[in-house]
């Protein structure tokens, strides 16, 4: 089992990796002081399990737990008693453990655990599910997680070692690839016409030979992808 | 008054004296830290922000075996949030003074 561990407490995170050292078949491919950090490795990464703090300053755990669309089981590390109905109204949580956690109930948490994959391996391939039907996506925005709507975005332009979103009243600035950011955008509304540009199709308001115009903006299109622009383009 | 002790930390690492030395290293390190940024906060009267230091304080009282401590602890952090109250800032103080005394030496 690969897992996680998320908390901003330096003792709280050495603390679950001992444990989870004392128990075989886990390990620990990441640990992060912040949920924002997490989120940017599993958007390249897989993992089985999470052992997540819920009281995180700025970015709770159930902030967190929220922002993933297809989140792998979940096990929540906290100091607080009273939060446990609210945890298991995430189906992704499989158990709640009080701090300080003792060994013996970390044991019976890992057999939940394993009882689990072992019927998801029974019944499912144990691979992420592709993000199907979602319309939004979020960005990280001087550490905070900012929500575009797919339709509201306009233009993705890539700026060195950071893309800058358009959307329809903003235009955002994040650390990131056009090669990412495309492979999120349904390609059904979004085409990459030039090197450095994504345009929403739905947007255009009209196409000159090697460009297209979108509110204000002229952007270039490359002759190699004018033809797929053309093609995709419901002409009269 | 409850005195602070290492059996939490010694079950766990079942001789591992490297993960013994880790954590009382953080502890040693954390410990005075947190607590000055408490006690500024309190002076401030950033009652939200007094509480998330005793939560995070809370923690290291739990590590620690400090189990009248940890009650204290998560009542005034309560107190702190709901309605701004203060009365057990003495006790709270006393007990993150006791846990700095103990780990200091280690």
């Amino acid at each position: 089992m690969d897992c996680i561990i998320i908390d901003d407490d330096t003792t709280a995170r050495l603390i679950v990796s001992k444990l989870c050292n004392k128990v075989p078949n886990i390990s620990i491919v990441g640990e992060f002081s912040n949920a924002i950090e997490a989120i940017k490795f599993l958007n390249n990464n897989y993992v089985d399990v999470i052992f997540l703090d819920i009281h995180m300053p700025s970015f709770s755990g159930f902030d967190f737990i929220q922002t993933l669309k297809n989140p792998p089981k979940i096990v929540l590390t906290t100091s607080d008693k009273n939060q446990a109905f609210e945890a298991f109204e995430y189906p992704s949580v499989i158990d709640y453990l009080l701090k300080p956690i003792e060994f013996s109930r970390f044991e019976k948490s890992i057999q939940k655990l394993e009882s689990y994959l072992i019927q998801k391996k029974e019944n499912t391939p144990m691979l992420p599910e592709k993000d199907e039907g979602t319309n939004e996506l979020y960005v990280n925005v001087d550490r905070r997680l900012v929500k575009i709507n797919f339709s509201d975005i306009n233009i993705v332009e890539a700026k060195g070692d950071y893309i800058k979103i358009k959307t329809e009243n903003k235009s955002h600035i994040v650390h990131s690839t056009l090669k990412k950011i495309e492979e999120k955008l349904p390609n059904e509304i979004f085409l990459k016409v030039h090197r450095s540009f994504v345009i929403n199709l739905s947007k255009i308001i009209d196409i000159e030979d090697n460009s297209v115009l979108i509110k204000q903006d002229v952007i270039p299109v490359s002759r190699s992808n004018r033809s797929e622009l053309m093609k995709r383009l419901n002409l009269l | 008054m409850e005195q602070p002790n290492l059996s939490y930390i010694r079950e766990l690492s079942e001789g591992d004296h490297v993960f013994e030395k880790k954590i009382v290293q953080i502890l040693q390190k954390e410990l005075p830290e947190e607590y000055k940024e408490f006690l500024r906060s309190f002076n401030e009267r950033k009652f939200k922000e007094t509480a998330e230091n005793v939560h995070k304080l809370k923690h290291k009282i739990s590590i620690l075996g400090l189990v009248k401590g940890y009650e204290i602890a998560s009542t005034f952090e309560e107190d702190l949030k709901k309605d701004h109250k203060t009365h057990l800032y003495k006790s709270f103080c006393s007990i993150i003074e006791v846990m700095i005394d103990f780990i200091k030496p280690l």
